[in-house]
């Protein structure tokens, strides 16, 4: 691997998808659909704004066809410091744009000495979901939900996609994925605008636990293996995971609750 | 018809090697230092802008001396390189050597068949979880590759420096003591440079993924006190 230099004319200046363009590692777009093909499926992942900062968390479950094809993938990721991504569709094409994500903001950190703004990796991710259409028309769809702390405007800010690229930012909440209709239905109704993280955390955590027992490609909480979803929170201390154990607590709090009601399930 | 002058290239490769260290010797001088905490970077800039210290890589920083515009021409490409390295392969096979030789080449190409060689000095350096593990890659305007231990000086009067530098120089320094240190080798006898004349980073040995830390403003002129 030779040093990359660039003439004036030719230099993909800070961006690194442009860098693997010029370099010839560009990964190529598929040219007919997936057809039968059991393709790997990332499922449900949910974002919910509070007060200072937002709450992503995903399930672990991938799916192909009607099998599971893993239990244990994870669909939320830091993106940089102050900001993570989370992501729904066909896991393969999900997973690498992920990684070019993290790297394309790290790569226009180092190579213009600042960190891009919220809304520039906001429009970057968007741009990377583009571009990924031509493989969304084949089968592989992938749609993230985008978080970040805005250091500016000191608030949390959530965006969701759609598989043309178009960004939209919410208020509220977001869900994407094969259970985002019952996930969005539980938040909805649980959601209070002036909460705070404590209390979202285990609203997102009742909102998987309620979309695992309608929706067969979302995984729930799997007590026996000790899986439990990832869930963060991204605040001015920027991205932190909450650790699997209390994750594991709040499950066990919610299913203790239910069991006190006399297993009385909706 | 007209005929070139000859010149031999005893000569010519002189010449290119005056005029190199003739810029080089014009910039301002930097230091870097293996310690206890990690590698410290320390540099005389009036700038707070356009900068002679970076980050390339999770362990990895580069430094530069001589002509800005060439020397950060070289900080990008090596930005390039490594990023496309860890996508390529993974994070744990970039490092700091074939980066090195990577500027050698370059750097050696450019003082043979170019119109003019590049007036700078670069160094590479990565971390280690031990310090007996730190490196130091040392190149010069003609591609010479030094690998150094310890502690090595950069730029304008270097020799002096180096000499006063390794007078005092402890590998056991905490970082205060190490930029303080470092700070009275650049200033020389007549001066003292203060904390807006610095820039100084260090690559931390105990460190998340990033391990480049920038020691910037108040926090620069505590350890100078």
């Amino acid at each position: 691997m030779t040093l990359p230099l660039f003439g004036a004319e030719g230099d993909p200046g800070p961006d690194f998808a442009a860098l693997l363009r010029s370099t010839g590692f560009e990964p190529p777009t598929p040219s007919a659909p997936a057809g039968d093909t059991a393709i790997a499926h990332a499922t449900t992942v949910v974002a919910i704004r509070f007060r200072q900062g937002v709450v992503m968390a995903g399930d672990r479950r991938a799916t192909a066809g009607h099998l599971i094809r893993h239990r244990t993938i994870e669909k939320v990721f830091p993106a940089d410091r102050h900001s993570g991504v989370a992501i729904a569709g066909a896991a393969g094409p999900a997973m690498e744009m992920v990684r070019l994500f993290q790297l394309q903001l790290e790569h226009y950190e180092k190579v213009e000495g600042k960190r891009l703004s919220l809304d520039g990796k906001a429009n970057q991710l968007a741009m990377l979901v583009r571009n990924n259409l031509p493989a969304a028309m084949q089968g592989f769809a992938v749609v993230p939900l985008f978080a970040g702390y805005d250091t500016g405007r000191e608030a949390g800010r959530l965006f969701q996609y759609d598989v043309t690229g178009g960004r939209y930012e919410e208020q509220e909440y977001a869900v994407g994925g094969s259970g985002s209709l019952h996930a969005g239905t539980v938040i909805k109704l649980g959601y209070r605008p002036d909460a705070d993280a404590d209390e979202m955390i285990d609203l997102t955590v009742s909102a998987l636990f309620r979309t695992a027992e309608e929706d067969s490609a979302t995984g729930g909480p799997d007590l026996i293996r000790g899986i439990y979803p990832v869930v963060a929170v991204i605040g001015a201390s920027g991205f932190e995971r909450v650790a699997d154990s209390e994750v594991e607590a709040r499950f066990r709090d919610l299913l203790a609750d239910l069991e006190r009601r006399g297993g009385d399930l909706p | 018809m007209t005929m070139p002058f000859y010149v031999a290239p005893e000569q010519m490769m002189k010449d290119r090697a005056d005029f190199a260290r003739k810029g080089i010797a014009r910039g301002r001088a930097l230091a870097a230092l293996s310690i206890g905490g990690g590698i410290l970077i320390c540099a005389e800039n009036r700038s707070s802008t356009l900068r002679k210290v970076s980050e390339i890589y999770d362990r990895i920083a580069f430094a530069g001396v001589g002509r800005y515009n060439e020397f950060d021409q070289l900080r990008i490409a090596g930005v390039r390189h490594a990023d496309l390295k860890g996508y390529t392969y993974s994070r744990e096979d970039v490092d700091a050597r074939s980066l090195a030789n990577q500027y050698a080449q370059v750097l050696g190409q450019t003082f043979t068949h170019e119109m003019k060689p590049m007036e700078v000095e670069i160094l590479v350096a990565e971390v280690s979880s031990d310090p007996d593990g730190d490196q130091m890659f040392h190149v010069l305007y003609d591609g010479t590759v030094n690998d150094e231990s310890g502690y090595t000086v950069l730029g304008g009067e270097a020799d002096s420096i180096a000499e006063q530098l390794g007078e005092a120089y402890d590998r056991g320094w905490e970082t205060g003591a190490a930029v303080a240190a470092a700070a009275a080798a650049l200033s020389g006898q007549e001066r003292t440079l203060g904390a807006a004349d610095l820039e100084v980073a260090i690559l931390a040995r105990e460190s998340g993924r990033r391990a480049f830390q920038r020691i910037e403003g108040d926090e620069l002129a505590g350890l100078l006190e």
